[in-house]
């Protein structure tokens, strides 16, 4: 996403989110993490797959796998299927993580961030680095890394 | 690590691989001076570049060789010792650039003074031993062949020869490949890359010096030709394969999107952009399959090392080896190219060490004692061949047979009906190596099952032709790339999937009333395709969709019927498409770890769909048929024993609707014939059947025997006997407890039990055969093997085993209770065995063996106990305390083999 003209000439203490909507809750990703936005469109499920994975599709030439962030945070399925994913590369594989709905690109001053509280959900708290209150609304603070690493290691064990 | 250590040793691999051809090369011919001027280049370019970088070690081990190689360039002869040790220099080298790209950077730590001092030593020496000859020039001929050359070896006198040439030839060049013409020519073009080093003794000198002016017009030649080549490798570039991956990946792209434009294109009547759309279409396909060509690699690549492999095996083996090389700029992918290579190594290696005969050999054989192992490939319809020839002793077929039979690969009778070629087959075998003692080379049998199986999995085969005395060949056939693969698109529960096509032998509709169906062994899916029966596997069932339909319902689909190694076996599909060239993409690693897809691919209107790994589908399939299989033995052991035991009936139709059944475990084969091969035999019908003349019999008097076509029938076995009972159909089988309810008078038939929940006739196999065999059955009971007490409550197992029995040669009698038996014996009748049935109610087993063994002089007699039941249960074992052994009553061969081992107790005991 070419957005950083919008945030150019800020003090280097701020960090950018792209700001996303899952099950009602507000998330941030690192801008640097999240390569597009897209509309997922023809995913073909994959049988045997962990049930984190939504399926394969196909971006562009390149083969996309899709993994459903309600499950992985344990919220309720949404009925009507997922309405975006953000593209994501993890170990140079394209992933694209489903979410509702994409909401903006917001600068946070890094200091203002605070830690998890002790009694976040254990799932959420592998998954999540921080907590960031803006207007009204807690923002949490994604771990890209940590979602898909999260995924794998419980493949391995 | 810095892009030009990198550079660097990507470069010196490279450079070290060719000089190790090279150097064989040369040691052959070592009055090439090309070559050694090439060799020289490389190690000094090595040299250089190593002190450049700064990395002494290397550089004080590659000076050490090139000063040895410079006494080569002064004329110094060369022997196998100084090309062994050069060759060893080149490993070592080789080992500290292993040791310096994992380390990052570093050099290793470790001395190199052992090799250095021995290659200073060996130039030290050939310089004291070539400084004579040089100075004697002419008169050294007749002191040098006293021993016989070694392999490689130069004679002296071709040396002579050389030295001579080189100066003869500048005044007269001969039509012919003059070695001398040679050695001057390249000289001056390599003038430059040699300077450094500037040869300085005489011997190299002289005779250049006059050739240079006298030669100019064969200078210049080989000098452009030689700028020629220098172009060509200028001319080519270093990529890095993520490129060329993501190339190929923008170029799939566009081929869909150009699909879909066309399909826009065709909807549309009458359209402007419909010429440009053909000129995008016609470039598209150019690129891509420009892109294709890059990942495209000669095979040669693959036989760099071959030639240093076979030089030291030649050594080792004492064998003087020939390697020829044809088609090395065959291309292939690049990724083929790698797998194919240790395959390859291996089968030139046991051409080396099995194929070849020694010297003494051949020349006993009267062949020339240079072996020869001649490598080609070429292309042929989107396969590469490739074949390794060698003019040996060919395989042994009689050995391989003899191994064959000792491994149980299969029959005796199999195989001596087999080819030879066939037979040749089974050095493909797992485990199966016929050389008689190990070397280091081969000879351990892990070998050739192993190249087979490499090549199978990158959807290649492998084939031998072998000639006694001339040789044998291995002939490879592999697909050029991996990247594109034909694969079949098929349905499992409403999601498309590719199956690569080189997996499927072939496609079987089964639709109800149709000639394939499903048929099951337990529950166990089966497919009788001709002759056969194939195991079946649901593919839905392995992808874990749930059995949304039962697997017994399955009565309209298509089984794809796939052959992975020596496994065949049915996957059952829902619909199958069509077959399309599928660019095969790597799965995330998210989902590498499902081992029944080996990767995805983009169909052409994009989307996704998994390829399914054939050999993944094999395992499952195994498994899941293994874990029918053990759950079918857990049950059968689970069976209570004193309840009735279960027994396998195979049902049938034959002349009426009714179901009639035998019991499965007497039943050896079933088999179909053709009608009209059965033929006519004192009024009786007969059929060829496996070499033999078997009789058939009809089940059922009512049956109208067929006009054309095929029909079923059961072969039963009885020593050595063997009849046909011809059938309508065979319907299922069934494994339940046989309660025979209501017994019938009506001959051939046992009477009536219910099976699957039908009312079933059981027939009387004993009845059969006596038809079949009537009067020869009758004359086995003259000599009788022994005499057999029979008891059973039950007429059907008195009526099954009894024939039995007496088809083996023992005379029978049978009662039908303990009490009769007693009083049988009690009446003084005696017996050599007695078997009783100890399922049924009545006096317990204990009782009964001890009420036996109670009668007067009742003498030895065994006393077995049997039941119907195929494995006895532990309050079977308990029951029959008392009998010398327990059997099942319908294993006929462990009956049989039981009664045979009691006869000869006897014998010794008497």
């Amino acid at each position: 996403m070419s957005k950083s003209n919008e945030t150019s000439g800020k003090p280097a203490t701020e960090n950018q989110f792209v700001t996303v909507h899952i099950g009602g809750q507000l998330f941030g990703l690192p801008i640097a993490a999240v390569h597009e936005v897209f509309v997922p469109e023809q995913v073909t499920r994959v049988p045997l797959a962990p049930p984190e994975v939504e399926g394969v599709l196909n971006l562009r030439g390149r083969i996309v796998t899709t993994i459903d962030l309600h499950r992985l945070l344990g919220l309720p399925a949404v009925s009507e299927g997922h309405k975006m994913a953000v593209g994501i590369e993890y170990k140079s594989e394209s992933y694209g993580l489903l979410i509702d709905e994409v909401g903006e690109v917001l600068a946070i001053d890094a200091a203002t961030r605070e830690p998890c509280p002790p009694n976040l959900d254990p799932r959420w708290a592998e998954m999540v680095e921080g907590v960031h209150r803006i207007s009204g609304e807690l923002l949490l603070v994604l771990d890209v890394e940590a979602v898909l690493a999260g995924i794998t290691t419980r493949l391995a064990a | 690590m810095d892009e030009l250590l990198r550079e660097f040793l990507t470069e010196t691999n490279e450079s070290l691989d060719v000089a190790d051809a090279e150097l064989v090369k040369f040691e052959r011919e070592p009055n090439n001076a090309n070559i050694l001027n090439n060799i020289f280049r490389l190690v000094h370019t090595i040299k250089g570049t190593c002190g450049f970088i700064g990395l002494p070690r290397l550089a004080t081990l590659a000076h050490a060789a090139e000063t040895l190689m410079d006494k080569f360039r002064q004329g110094v002869p060369v022997t196998p010792e100084a090309v062994s040790l050069v060759l060893q220099t080149i490993d070592r080298i080789k080992e500290i650039l292993a040791k310096l790209e994992a380390s990052g950077g570093t050099e290793p730590e470790g001395s190199d003074a052992d090799l250095i001092a021995l290659l200073e030593a060996m130039a030290n020496a050939e310089t004291a031993e070539a400084a004579e000859p040089q100075v004697t020039v002419g008169e050294l001929v007749p002191q040098v062949l006293e021993r016989p050359l070694l392999p490689g070896e130069v004679p002296l006198d071709e040396l002579e020869r050389m030295f001579r040439e080189t100066e003869v030839e500048i005044e007269t060049p001969k039509p012919a490949r003059g070695k001398g013409r040679k050695s001057t020519s390249t000289a001056a073009p390599d003038e430059p890359a040699a300077r450094t080093q500037a040869p300085s003794a005489p011997a190299a000198a002289e005779p250049q010096k006059p050739a240079e002016p006298d030669a100019p017009k064969a200078a210049g030649n080989e000098a452009s030709a030689a700028a020629a080549a220098n172009n060509v490798s200028n001319q080519s570039i270093r990529v890095n394969l993520d490129v060329l991956e993501n190339l190929m990946t923008m170029v799939s792209e566009l081929v869909l999107t150009r699909n879909q434009l066309m399909e826009i294109a065709r909807r549309q009547e009458d359209s402007d952009f419909k010429v440009s759309l053909q000129r995008l279409s016609t470039v598209t396909a150019e690129l891509q399959e420009g892109v294709m060509r890059t990942r495209m690699q000669p095979i040669g690549h693959a036989w760099q090392k071959l030639p240093r492999i076979v030089r030291d095996l030649a050594q080792d083996l004492g064998k003087q080896i020939e390697l020829e090389m044809a088609g090395a700029d065959t291309e292939l992918d690049r990724q083929v190219l790698d797998l194919i290579k240790d395959p390859l190594t291996h089968m030139v290696r046991n051409s080396a060490d099995h194929g070849l005969e020694s010297a003494a050999e051949r020349r006993a054989a009267g062949k020339p004692e240079k072996g020869t192992i001649r490598l080609s490939a070429f292309h042929e319809g989107g396969h590469i061949i490739i074949e390794i020839a060698d003019d040996g002793r060919g395989l042994n077929t009689d050995r391989i047979r003899a191994k064959a039979a000792e491994k149980n690969l299969a029959s005796e009778a199999e195989l001596a009906k087999m080819p030879d070629s066939q037979i040749h087959r089974f050095v493909f075998h797992a485990g199966f190596s016929t050389a008689d003692k190990v070397t280091n080379v081969s000879g351990r049998g892990v070998g050739m099952d192993v190249v087979r199986s490499n090549i199978e999995l990158i959807g290649g085969n492998v084939d031998v032709r072998s000639a006694d005395g001339k040789g044998s060949t291995f002939v490879i056939k592999i697909p050029l790339t991996l990247a594109i693969v034909p694969a079949l698109i098929v349905e499992v529960a409403r999601e498309r999937l590719a199956i690569p096509q080189l997996a499927v032998v072939e496609l079987v509709r089964i639709q109800p009333g149709s000639e394939h169906r499903i048929e099951r062994i337990k529950e166990a899916p089966v497919l009788r395709l001709r002759d056969k029966l194939l195991p079946v596997v649901h593919l839905g069932r392995l992808l874990g969709h749930a059995s949304e339909q039962e697997e017994s319902t399955v009565e309209d689909g298509f089984i794809a019927v796939m052959q992975v190694g020596n496994r065949t076996f049915g996957v059952i599909v829902d619909a199958v498409f069509h077959t399309e060239e599928i660019v095969v993409k790597p799965m995330s690693s998210m989902l590498r770890h499902i081992g029944m897809f080996s990767g995805s691919t983009i169909l052409g209107d994009g989307t996704v769909i998994m390829i399914v790994d054939p050999n993944g589908v094999a395992q499952a399939a195994a498994t899941t048929i293994e874990s029918t299989a053990s759950q079918a033995a857990s049950e059968t052991a689970a069976l209570p024993g004193d309840a009735e035991a279960k027994v396998s009936m195979l049902v049938f139709r034959a002349g009426s609707q009714e179901p009639k059944a035998v019991p499965l475990s007497l039943v050896t084969r079933l088999e179909e014939f053709e009608v009209d091969k059965v033929e006519l035999s004192g009024g009786r019908p007969i059929l060829h059947y496996r070499g033999d003349l078997i009789p058939l019999v009809y089940a059922d008097e009512r049956m109208t025997p067929r006009a054309e076509g095929t029909q079923p029938m059961l072969i039963f076995s009885d020593n050595g006997h063997t009849m046909g009972l011809v059938v309508d159909e065979i319907v299922d089988f069934v494994e339940e407890p046989l309660n025979i309810e209501l017994p019938c008078e009506t001959p051939g038939m046992l009477g009536s039990a219910v099976l699957a929940g039908k009312a079933t006739e059981v027939l009387d196999i004993a009845y059969f055969l006596s038809i079949a065999f009537g009067e020869r059955l009758g004359k086995m009971e003259g000599h009788h093997a022994g005499r057999v007490l029979f008891v059973d409550a039950n007429p059907f197992y008195r009526n099954m085993v009894q024939p039995m029995l007496r088809g083996a040669g023992y005379d029978v009698h049978a009662c039908a209770s303990q009490e009769e038996a007693l009083s049988l014996l009690g009446s003084g009748l005696r017996f050599d065995m007695i078997m009783a049935d100890i399922d049924q109610a009545g006096p317990d087993g204990r009782s009964f063996a001890e009420a036996v063994r109670d009668l007067p002089d009742i003498g030895d007699v065994t006393l077995m106990a049997v039941t119907g039941a195929s494995l006895p249960s532990n309050s079977e074992r308990s029951r029959m305390t008392g009998f010398d052994r327990c059997l099942g009553k319908l294993d006929r061969a462990g009956l049989i083999a039981a009664l045979r081992e009691c006869n000869t107790s006897y014998g010794e005991a008497a």
